[in-house]
């Protein structure tokens, strides 16, 4: 494949959009990560943040140390050398334990009737499917996660809730989810995470991140408060690795 | 010195510059609407630029200080301040004591929130690198929520400052009704041509649902897409001018989501948006383009009016008459009023 087709674009004085195209797609979002992992190694004056999203990767620096002419050439550099479709190989991979149905996945049922699944069976599929997460956002932590098996497609709730708990694993459309912190919201829930998605006071404060490969996997309710409990007393340590291509 | 919240005020929270560095994780960056007003607040007190301070909104609160002296810098709209029942300048330094009591009379057509500065800044606990309240997600400042009655806040350690110090006339923010300067993009191709003459020429007005969040605009033609409002979701950063599916713009401010689905289609620049951010609702709002150069530039001469600011500060301007500093003798800090007798 030729070069990367990419847009540098302005967002006012203190921003620059590298725009990788108007899709949900793992090779532009393996490119947005590519691009940030290089600009993080090798920052340049006035680098401020960067925010990987679906499908650009935002460049915010401070405008009285940037030189604006010398980062689009930098960034063009960049586009040139990037090779397409990263994703896949040795990846940050995260595994999240989930208590499935009950009180914790009240749409668990609605799932399994809508999609002509056994509950058990929307359980499997969901915690099998390849899912990668594109972006945090929405609140703090969200991960905005692809690679759902479509077969367990459902809409959202056409009345959203004005409360869903913290931690609540959710599907969404074609999306899966969970949401971070305790807010309103549409998607259909079907389990729960023992420990919190997002903890401003711990390191990592967010568990599943954008460019992870997310595994979730079932457990019961003796092993949902055995975690609880490692959790509240910070003995509990999320279980980060990396997937292969094998795997 | 302590603060004690009598009573809070509409929206009375702890703000600095913002919580930087967490947006890739979905943390919005929150901070202080009007940022040059904090800033220029904290230089006359001798606090860094990034100190907490309250920020005021349209009714002010009630605080009684106490537990030694200090200093007040009250900056941004005028909500009227009184210190013990007596009007009391903005943008100057005021002294207080134990026992002392800032009041408001609440806004007067002249900006929409003010910033209580104090000497040493308000000490709360940093999250993520910053004390700005950011409520939605109920962190930073005091527990992450507003002020509420009987809330006691304690400051940091003081720096140098020299009361009845004020930032000049010429070196506060612009507070005028200009047109809001506004960089073109990253999503104005998704925008018919006719609508960007439209977003650059008309006159909205200011909605009253507006927050912290976002400025939404009423009135003036609709703005037309080319495709439709909905992209697959990226950045939103301060100031981005959003078109959604009713044509109408909304202005993202201090509160906004880190990441959102609409076009954008371009981002005021900071020094606009905190003047936006003093505008009463119903105020009559346009916007003109500028480059992102031009942008730059604009930051560069507030960065050498601060500067100004800075030495202006450093060379007090005090009568010899009558002042008062803070003056550190081995390794001890006092607080020195004098007044010349006779």
């Amino acid at each position: 494949m030729a070069s990367i087709e990419a847009k540098i674009l302005p967002a006012g004085e203190t921003c620059i959009f590298v725009d990788f195209g108007e899709k949900i797609d793992m090779k532009i979002n393996g490119c947005v990560q590519a691009l940030k992992q290089s600009l993080s190694e090798k920052p340049f004056d006035g680098l401020r943040e960067l925010v990987p999203t679906y499908r650009s990767l935002s460049v915010y620096f401070d405008p009285l140390s940037v030189n604006l002419q010398a980062l689009k050439q930098r960034l063009e550099g960049e586009l040139a050398g990037l090779s397409s479709g990263e994703i896949g190989g040795n990846s940050p991979e995260v595994r999240v334990p989930v208590f499935f149905g009950g009180e914790f996945g009240p749409d668990l049922h609605d799932v399994a009737e809508h999609t002509h699944l056994a509950e058990d069976e929307v359980v499997k599929r969901y915690c099998d499917s390849p899912l990668y997460c594109f972006m945090n956002g929405f609140t703090p932590g969200f991960p905005y996660l692809g690679g759902m098996d479509s077969s367990l497609e459902t809409p959202r709730l056409k009345n959203p809730r004005e409360y869903i708990p913290a931690n609540s694993v959710a599907i969404g459309g074609a999306q899966a989810g969970a949401y971070s912190i305790a807010s309103p919201g549409g998607w259909r829930i079907i389990g729960r995470v023992p420990y919190e998605l997002y903890d401003a006071n711990r390191d990592p404060a967010v568990a599943i991140q954008a460019g992870m490969w997310v595994k979730f996997y079932p457990v019961d309710m003796t092993r949902y408060r055995e975690i609880e409990v490692q959790a509240k007393n910070g003995s509990y340590k999320i279980e980060y690795g990396r997937r292969s291509l094998a795997s | 010195m302590k603060l004690t919240i009598q009573t809070p005020g509409a929206l009375t929270t702890i703000q600095d510059l913002g919580r930087w560095g967490y947006q890739a994780i979905g943390m919005p960056v929150s901070g202080a609407m009007d940022a040059p007003a904090l800033i220029r607040g904290n230089i006359l007190l001798g606090n860094p630029d990034n100190a907490a301070a309250l920020e005021v909104t349209m009714a002010g609160p009630s605080i009684m200080f106490g537990d030694g002296d200090g200093a007040v810098a009250i900056t941004g709209g005028d909500l009227q301040p009184k210190l013990n029942g007596q009007p009391v300048q903005n943008w100057t330094v005021i002294a207080v004591h134990s026992g002392d009591v800032l009041t408001f009379g609440g806004i007067c057509g002249k900006g929409f929130r003010a910033y209580v500065c104090v000497s040493g800044g308000i000490d709360v606990p940093p999250v993520m690198g910053s004390r700005s309240t950011y409520m939605k997600a109920k962190i930073g400042g005091l527990e992450g929520r507003k002020l509420q009655k009987g809330d006691e806040l304690i400051t940091g350690t003081a720096g140098i400052f020299t009361p009845s110090m004020s930032c000049p006339e010429n070196l506060r923010p612009d507070y005028s009704n200009a047109p809001l300067r506004t960089v073109l993009g990253p999503q104005d191709s998704y925008i018919k041509s006719e609508g960007i003459k439209t977003f650059l020429t008309a006159e909205y007005k200011l909605s009253s649902s507006s927050d912290r969040m976002g400025s939404r605009m009423e009135g003036g033609k609709l703005i037309e897409h080319v495709k439709g409002p909905d992209i697959v979701s990226d950045a939103i950063p301060m100031g981005a001018v959003q078109i959604p599916g009713q044509g109408l713009p909304i202005v993202m401010m201090a509160d906004r989501q880190t990441t959102g689905g609409y076009v954008k289609i371009g981002v005021v620049h900071a020094l606009d948006v905190a003047r936006l951010s003093q505008y009463m609702p119903g105020s009559p709002v346009k916007f003109s383009e500028i480059s992102q150069e031009q942008g730059i530039d604009i930051s560069r001469a507030e960065a050498e009016a601060l500067n100004s600011l800075r030495s202006h500060v450093s060379q007090p301007a005090v009568t010899h008459e009558r002042g008062a500093m803070n003056v550190i003798v081995d390794g001890e800090k006092f607080f020195v009023e004098w007044e010349k007798l006779s």
